[in-house]
């Protein structure tokens, strides 16, 4: 976006506005910094002083919580998971919006209203039944209960952001694919996957944030600690320790730097997710 | 000759019907996946809960003790359902009145490129990165009347700190507040976007005309990103539905099930018990509020459209 001179000339913001904004904008940042900061202090240091600088810049919260054995684990869970998530989201939806957009069949029409419909509903609208469904196939306290649910439950967003770039592809390519004798399976993973990189990236991207940040359907499918995801270990740290603060606040910090690291290397894809996946390379 | 015109043309013919079959097989290789995962994980447990939802179960066997309605019936009269109900309304207005007007406003302070608007929205859209546990377990510790915020602010004015997430009183508004601050940002976005597509020379024109900048908010903008206005206030409605995630580490429903959502109930009630027809009633009766939701937004959509 060029930033032209004619923007330039328009009405900067009044004084009153920018404090305005700069009120919220103390407003997000004061919950971060106190987070930042206490994780560094001790109990008795956060009582009386829990938004100035800490004294001094103590380590032991951060160590014990890198170093003690649940923690690795979790995250190492969470890693699992979203990574497998994102890549079959990414696989399945685009697949499948390959095929509604680029190939006549019947009821293809009818298909994409199905998992358009898809959108609308919430996984706690099913959660039980999916809870039933993962015990009678095994599933429970696994981490392919999580996946495989979140999955499914990420096809209808994944699906309709593909369908709509796809439908931009110039029908020229396909039909030119054909009549050298490439079949859909060919034109689908040779031509059109490889020009779908940023749609691709922007899908993986959200999809990431979903599973990562997701609770409810890891606490009612996984009941052991050695299966938790990171979200799970949060809360379930808070349960037992929720008096020592410096150390949940030690954790948050840990939870917080890659969220922010994530946002700040993904930024461009998660705005063109929000403003619906149209963008073109 | 004429046999060979016939063996080209069978030729041609199996071609046609070789390539037709492979189209078809390769829509199946395509869909199917997708297809069975969809089905298996959210079209079928819909219609499982709807089924569920007239038995008295608890999960074990098959359901057998069939009881019509009157697992819908004890949803209803159950009265944390009411107080779930009143809170997620509650929810869902700060969403619409009080979030998304400070979003909007927000984004036409900020949605022209310089380094110091795109320093400011990066800094207002960090909070709905964070996962939700670790927002609500951040402000439970600003609530917290021995350390936090509300300590300080305590002790600044000389009064005994106030709890109030410990609170019935107080436990909405000030779930509310961390609502606002997690998810604010997200629709400033949704703004931005739509804001920065509004063709310059329009406004331009507008201005040019002596359109004040207030009239040109009102007049061109809104009208302008009203399909935005649209997408976000779905956004805000379904999310206050689906809330549950950030109330967790805050109250966990608490106290006395003041704080409980529609996904709270469902979850205190129907999943930690195992009572699956019960559960299953709740979840149809949110289905039900999503189905209305969405047809309430197609329509409006649709006049929007026009």
């Amino acid at each position: 976006m060029s930033a032209t001179t004619t923007e330039k000339r328009q009405v900067p913001v009044s004084i009153g506005e920018l404090a305005g904004i700069l009120f919220v904008a103390a407003f997000v940042l004061l919950p971060i910094y106190v987070t930042v900061v206490g994780g560094f202090k001790t109990i008795g240091e956060l009582r009386t002083n829990p938004f100035g600088l800490p004294g001094s810049w103590s380590l032991s919260n951060f160590a014990s919580i890198i170093g003690g054995g649940q923690f690795p684990v979790m995250l190492g869970n969470s890693l699992i998971v979203s990574t497998v998530t994102v890549a079959l989201t990414v696989l399945l939806s685009s697949m499948a919006a390959f095929a509604m957009v680029h190939i006549r069949f019947f009821g293809r029409t009818h298909l994409a209203a199905l998992f358009t419909v898809g959108l609308l509903f919430p996984v706690a609208t099913a959660i039980l039944p999916v809870f039933l469904t993962l015990r009678d196939i095994n599933l429970l306290n696994s981490l392919w209960g999580v996946i495989l649910p979140q999955v499914a439950f990420g096809l209808a967003f994944a699906i309709l952001l593909f369908r709509s770039f796809f439908a931009e592809l110039p029908k020229e390519l396909i039909e030119a694919a054909l009549m050298d004798r490439c079949g859909y399976l060919g034109i689908y993973w040779f031509i059109v996957m490889p020009l779908s990189l940023p749609i691709i990236a922007t899908v993986g991207v959200f999809t990431f944030i979903t599973s990562w940040n997701s609770y409810l359907l890891p606490l009612v499918t996984l009941s052991s600690e050695s299966q938790y995801t990171w979200p799970l270990g949060m809360q379930q740290f808070q349960g037992a320790y929720s008096t020592d603060w410096p150390k949940l606040l030690a954790l948050l910090t840990l939870t917080l730097a890659p969220a922010i690291g994530f946002f700040l290397l993904a930024q461009r894809y998660i705005i063109a997710g929000l403003t619906g996946g149209a963008v073109k390379g | 000759m004429t046999s060979t015109t016939i063996a080209t043309a069978n030729a041609e013919a199996g071609r046609v019907r070789l390539r037709i079959n492979r189209t078809h097989l390769a829509a199946i290789v395509l869909l199917v996946p997708a297809v069975v995962l969809f089905g298996v994980f959210v079209v079928l447990p819909i219609l499982q809960a709807l089924r569920f939802s007239f038995y008295d179960w608890n999960g074990y066997g098959s359901p057998s003790k069939f009881v019509g309605i009157e697992n819908y019936i004890k949803v209803v009269s159950q009265r944390h359902f009411g107080t779930a109900l009143r809170n997620t309304t509650f929810i869902a207005l700060v969403s619409l009145l009080v979030q998304l007007p400070l979003a909007l406003w927000l984004a036409l302070s900020l949605y022209r490129n310089t380094w110091f608007t795109a320093f400011l929205r990066t800094v207002f859209f960090l909070p709905y990165m964070l996962a939700e546990i670790a927002a609500g377990l951040m402000w439970n510790f600003m609530y917290d009347g021995n350390y936090g915020l509300a300590h300080s602010l305590a002790d600044a004015i000389g009064v005994e700190p106030k709890f109030v997430l410990a609170d019935p009183a107080w436990v909405m508004p000030a779930i509310a507040v961390v609502l606002v601050w997690k998810y604010f940002g997200f629709h400033m976005m949704i703004y931005i976007a739509a804001l920065q597509g509004i063709p310059n020379d329009m406004v331009e024109a507008a201005r040019l005309d002596g359109a004040k900048p207030w009239q040109i908010v009102r007049h061109i903008k809104i009208p302008l990103i009203r399909s935005a206005l649209a997408v976000t206030a779905f956004f805000a409605i379904t999310g206050s539905l689906q809330l549950f995630d950030l109330i967790v580490p805050l109250t966990n429903g608490g106290p006395n099930n003041a704080s409980l959502t529609i996904v709270g109930f469902l979850y205190q009630f129907g999943v930690t018990r195992m009572r699956i027809g019960f559960g299953s009633a709740v979840s149809i009766v949110l289905f039900a509020i999503c189905v209305v939701v969405s047809i309430i937004y197609q329509r409006a959509a649709r006049i929007v459209e026009k």
